[in-house]
């Protein structure tokens, strides 16, 4: 089997959207993995929905030490303070969003449709009903970039002419980005835009659902 | 005026059965522990909580408690987040009733942005009001929708609880707030739309001590304040030095920093 793109590549690839000056919100999973990979001379101020904004980097695990109770991400996840950085409440925090104050949200997803829909808060069989904040950045955020794995585990299709799974949003996403392709959905359907390196168009029409329009620039992934 | 309430089971006394209760829940800290435990221990029964995020974490209760060691003596819930037993991986050891309780619970559960929007319009004495979340999916059902400027809306309708449990960081008697990082978050919210707001503070300082533009919560939306013992259970020194006790073992270690993809069950581990 072709080597597909780790997870690494992706966030790498993903960062490539964000400019100088942009205010992203990263989801939980992949686009975490985002925040490390911030192109030089470009000063991106990172949001979580719990309240806060242009916080440094994310406390790894060899580096438990310098945890402060008191600096989390909407993840779960330890953060070091930075020249800059603010707080607010939850209510600041959502109203930034709902505001268009959010130039990108970059999330994980279950699946992702035709026409830009996503799904990614709820899986069948779950009894939770883990909303959360997916509907307000997918809402809010001036750009949307999804970044997920193109099949399942068990080789199911994600990229679907219509979710199975519950709604995050509608016609909601900007960027897909798997570990095999790059993604724009449009009015006209989804344009296959770079493809990762050794896989055709083709290999890539068989693992999604719905047409892919070629994109007249097609290439490989640029990172 | 003193707000200054001597116990943390004086603070809770009158809560009857029945009231609804609105409390932060994300992050180790920020949470009003010690109001928590009071209540667990008053019995007091048929509860709505109103808390963002209703999970399960997987620290013991020694290490940091949370609104959901109330499920045996709640009735309904209403949140931004709520995540089943089953959802996790390490809440296997999780007693059965609870598992059990889980699913008999009322739950009322649309997202965060829109469930805090509720409480704001509440804190504000708003009425219902319209929000553009949700549209197209789950949230919609059966809530009214309409139509401004060629853009859909559902209609939601304000939160007001009868008890706020606030965290803060530092306060005077008063009842003036400030608060420490990200465990403010949903704290302000809820100082300012509880009906009675009871706060559970870890520094009381002298009026004048904080100055007036450091202040987040006025004095006005607090009605009674108990301060915690430095370094006592639930106290920010005390959460702190059991989170970094649990750092120090490595096998748990990842789960606790956050970073252990085996905390949340995945798509396929059904």
């Amino acid at each position: 089997m072709k080597e597909k793109l780790s997870e690494d590549i992706m966030a790498l690839r993903a960062s490539k959207e964000f400019h100088d000056g942009d205010v992203v919100n990263l989801g939980v999973g992949i686009p975490n993995l985002c925040a490390t990979f911030i192109p030089e001379g470009r000063n991106v101020m990172f949001e979580s929905e719990n309240g806060a904004l242009g916080y440094g980097g994310i406390i790894m695990v060899d580096e438990f030490e310098k945890v402060e109770i008191q600096y989390i991400d909407a993840g779960g996840r330890y953060f070091l303070p930075k020249e800059g950085m603010s707080f607010f409440d939850m209510g600041d925090s959502f109203g930034l969003m709902r505001g268009g104050r959010l130039d990108i949200t970059c999330l994980g997803a279950y699946q992702v449709s035709e026409t830009g829909d996503m799904a990614n808060w709820s899986i069948p069989g779950d009894t939770s009903i883990g909303i959360g904040g997916g509907m307000d950045l997918v809402y809010g955020a001036k750009r949307v970039i999804v970044l997920m794995e193109h099949v399942t585990k068990t080789g199911e299709l994600r990229v679907l002419k219509e979710c199975t799974y519950p709604l995050t949003g509608k016609e909601c996403v900007n960027l897909l980005i798997t570990d095999i392709a790059v993604i724009e959905p449009t009015k006209k359907g989804l344009v296959l835009k770079e493809y990762a390196p050794g896989w055709t168009a083709e290999e890539i029409q068989k693992l999604t659902e719905p047409k892919l329009i070629l994109a007249d620039d097609l290439k490989e992934v640029e990172l | 005026m003193n707000k200054i309430i001597p116990s943390f089971e004086e603070a809770v006394a009158d809560i009857p059965d029945g009231a609804s209760i609105a409390l932060n829940n994300w992050g180790l800290a920020g949470g009003p522990q010690n109001l928590i435990l009071a209540l667990r221990e008053q019995g007091t029964k048929d509860l709505t909580i109103i808390t963002q995020n209703f999970m399960y974490t997987p620290f013991p209760e020694e290490v940091v408690v949370m609104p959901f060691m109330l499920l045996p003596q709640m009735k309904k819930l209403i949140a931004g987040f709520f995540a089943a037993a089953s959802r996790y991986a390490y809440t296997t050891n999780l007693p059965a009733e609870f598992v059990e309780m889980e699913k008999v619970l009322e739950k009322e559960v649309i997202g965060h942005g829109n469930f805090v929007a509720r409480l704001q319009a509440g804190a504000r004495g708003m009425g219902p009001f319209y929000s553009p979340v949700g549209i197209g999916t789950v949230v919609e059902e059966g809530r009214e929708k309409r139509t401004f400027d060629g853009k859909e809306y559902i209609l939601l309708t304000p939160l007001q609880p009868d008890f706020a449990f606030v965290r803060a960081d530092k306060a005077d008697k008063y009842g003036n707030l400030t608060y420490n990082g990200t465990c403010r978050c949903l704290n302000p919210v809820l100082a300012m739309a509880g009906k009675t707001t009871i706060v559970e503070v870890d520094e009381l300082v002298e009026p004048g001590q904080l100055h007036p533009d450091e202040i987040v919560t006025p004095a006005a939306f607090v009605d009674r304040i108990v301060v915690n013992e430095p370094g006592a259970r639930g106290s920010y020194e005390y959460t702190m030095k059991k989170l970094h006790e649990m750092l120090s073992i490595p096998e748990v270690r990842g789960a606790v920093i956050g970073q252990a993809k085996q905390m949340v069950k995945e798509e396929g581990d059904n």
